[in-house]
């Protein structure tokens, strides 16, 4: 709140709180909410990940075969499970919150939430099939 | 079912008290009671000297927004039974400066809510003559949840945001320009952006949707702020797309 009192005779003096460095844990609608924010770390992890991945390729199979068994690494195994289940939890918060950012209308009609939110788990599904696709022709 | 239930109530008198400090009062307890109801008891037979607003008392005019046990909440609209063993915990409105009590000072919010021009802003007013302007139900149902907005301010209470940056114009205020933004009698939609486009107006929101789960009107703030981010977004894009007279 910007500080627009005016203090009279009456009103001697107000009284303001002071955020905690800790708000976010005192709701868990809040603690989830840092959290989602908390993803975008790991997403970046995962783009950084995919860019080394890119120069060892391009550097040749020794470099890539090199890049493979640094992942393997238990420490890589480790990372990977924990970006791996906080980018999840990115996608699906994302996808939930979906149809409250966006109206989509249909002959005037506003689309149902589940089904805004839904289309979005079914191109995943979809786009997902489709590099599983590729990947596994590509292995034969 | 208990025969009576502890209230905590957060008591602040200026001229006496340095900071906030609760006091318990006993009150009976009646399933048809809500924490509005407790407060009066105590007003009227415990202790005069407690101070709060409230009018209505049936979720319309938006006075008694409190934090109860923690939550925004209608003082009218929530009933000691769901509060069940207690104490209740009574507090006024987060983030809000404290006059007294549980009066919160709300100046503030007015200022902001003046700042995003929520009425019929027209490029030009048509002669009375003319008559009317006419609106279809299809029309209406664009924007008509954000007119049940009754300024209880407990989209503000539950928003961290509005804690953290002072500036920010808060959701109930967006809300409302989106309200006029969507009608299609108004004409004020580049105005409130070019006020709202910015750190204190939609790009503040960090969409924590707390404002929209408190919102005891259904009016959703949250999804008010978002759509108004795809609005702006757009309208940024299209700034630098196309050429200057079709902006």
């Amino acid at each position: 709140m910007s500080d627009l009192a005016h203090y009279t005779r009456y009103h001697p003096r107000w009284y303001r709180r002071r955020m905690s460095v800790w708000w976010w844990l005192k709701d868990r609608a809040y603690v989830k909410f840092v959290l989602r924010e908390l993803t975008s770390v790991f997403v970046a992890f995962f783009a950084l990940l995919y860019l080394w991945q890119l120069r060892a390729l391009a550097r040749g199979p020794d470099a890539y075969a090199e890049f493979l068994a640094r992942l393997q690494t238990p420490f890589f195994l480790t990372v990977d499970i924990v970006a791996l289940v906080f980018v999840l939890f990115h996608t699906i918060t994302w996808f939930n919150l979906t149809p409250t950012a966006m109206v989509v209308r249909m002959r005037g009609k506003r689309v149902p939430d589940p089904i805004v939110a839904g289309s979005n788990y079914v191109v995943w599904v979809l786009v997902s099939g489709i590099v599983a696709w590729i990947l596994t022709r590509g292995l034969k | 079912m208990p025969p009576t239930v502890l209230l905590e109530v957060s008591r602040y008198r200026p001229e006496q008290d340095d900071k906030p400090v609760f006091q318990t009062y006993e009150v009976p307890f009646r399933e048809d009671w809500v924490v509005l109801d407790a407060l009066n008891h105590i007003k009227d037979r415990l202790d005069g000297s407690l101070s709060f607003r409230w009018s209505c008392r049936m979720g319309v005019c938006g006075s008694c927004g409190m934090m109860v046990n923690g939550r925004p909440k209608l003082t009218c609209a929530a009933f000691l039974s769901e509060y069940l063993p207690g104490p209740i915990r009574v507090e006024p409105l987060n983030y809000f400066p404290i006059m007294r009590d549980l009066i919160v000072d709300i100046t503030d919010f007015l200022e902001k809510l003046k700042k995003v021009r929520p009425w019929i802003v027209r490029g030009q007013d048509l002669p009375l003559e003319k008559g009317e302007y006419r609106q279809t139900p299809e029309q209406l149902d664009v924007y008509k949840h954000f007119t049940q907005c009754i300024n209880c301010m407990l989209c503000y209470a539950a928003c961290p945001v509005v804690g953290l940056e002072p500036e920010f114009v808060g959701p109930a205020a967006i809300a409302l320009a989106q309200r006029y933004n969507l009608d299609s009698r108004d004409e004020g939609a580049k105005e409130r952006l070019k006020i709202l486009s910015d750190h204190a107006g939609i790009w503040g929101c960090t969409f924590v949707g707390e404002c929209t789960q408190v919102c005891p009107k259904h009016v959703d703030p949250a999804g008010a702020i978002q759509q108004y981010k795809l609005t702006g977004a757009l309208d940024t894009l299209k700034s630098f797309l196309l050429p200057w007279g079709t902006r």
